[in-house]
């Protein structure tokens, strides 16, 4: 399912919407979970799962096709951890 | 920094701020986007949001794993797990410090007050980007 299949069944579910509202509801929070987490935010969904970042320390690597050592830097990269309910669910126990 | 934690309801007020619609029935509509994503995940679908990132299933079989404390073998079952990847617009927006946190290598002035482990933690190390030749660790001369 893409974010526009998304749209479209959360507009036949809401009828008295207009679709482009749909559409601004879905962005928004996608939008809003993603400025918190450039904030440095978590944000916890009970049930569906929490984002959060975690920080890589800067490493040396190496460019593959050369051996090269490089150094890379320190960088954040988001997480997300599902939550209990969900991973109950896809696993059948709910 | 102190680090909040952003809720349902916080994205809840996000919606009924940008779009106009009740409290309430912004708090529903952000319910009823997460539970069609969980609903789509469940029949093993993935979801693929553009610019934020992809959930999928991804199936686990069995495996023999120990109880830590007591040292038992015990079988881990086959299982489904949910597993997200994030887009590299989500991760570029990440790193490129909206964010208070400097992760961009640019040391930032420590006060005295909330140092506690940062002290250790800032290796003086230039940033050199992949391809450039680094001026480290180079083997020769």
């Amino acid at each position: 399912m893409t974010k526009s299949e998304l749209i479209l069944r959360l507009a036949e579910d809401n009828p008295h919407l207009y679709q482009r509202d749909v559409e601004r509801i879905v962005s928004t929070i996608f939008d809003e979970i993603s400025t918190a987490l450039a904030r440095g935010d978590r944000v916890e969904l009970r049930g569906f799962g929490a984002f959060s970042v975690k920080t890589r320390e800067a490493r040396t690597g190496r460019n593959p096709r050369t051996g090269e050592s490089v150094s890379v830097a320190k960088k954040s990269v988001p997480f997300f951890k599902s939550g209990k309910d969900l991973r109950d669910r896809l696993n059948g126990r709910k | 920094m102190a680090e909040n934690t952003v809720t349902r309801a916080d994205l809840s007020e996000a919606v009924y701020q940008e779009v106009g619609l009740s409290r309430n029935e912004s708090a529903i509509l952000v319910e009823s986007v997460l539970t069609e994503i969980a609903d789509t995940l469940t029949r093993g679908e993935t979801v693929k949001i553009s610019s934020f990132g992809s959930f999928s299933v991804r199936q686990k079989g069995q495996r023999i794993g120990r109880n830590p404390k007591t040292g038992q073998e015990v079988p881990i079952l086959p299982r489904k797990v949910l597993v997200f990847r994030a887009s590299n617009v989500l991760k570029s927006m990440i790193n490129s410090g909206t964010g208070d946190n400097s992760v961009d290598g640019a040391p930032l002035p420590t006060d005295s007050s909330d140092s506690v482990h940062q002290s250790q933690t800032a290796p003086e190390q230039p940033v050199t980007t992949f391809g450039t030749g680094s001026p480290f660790n180079q083997p020769g001369n």
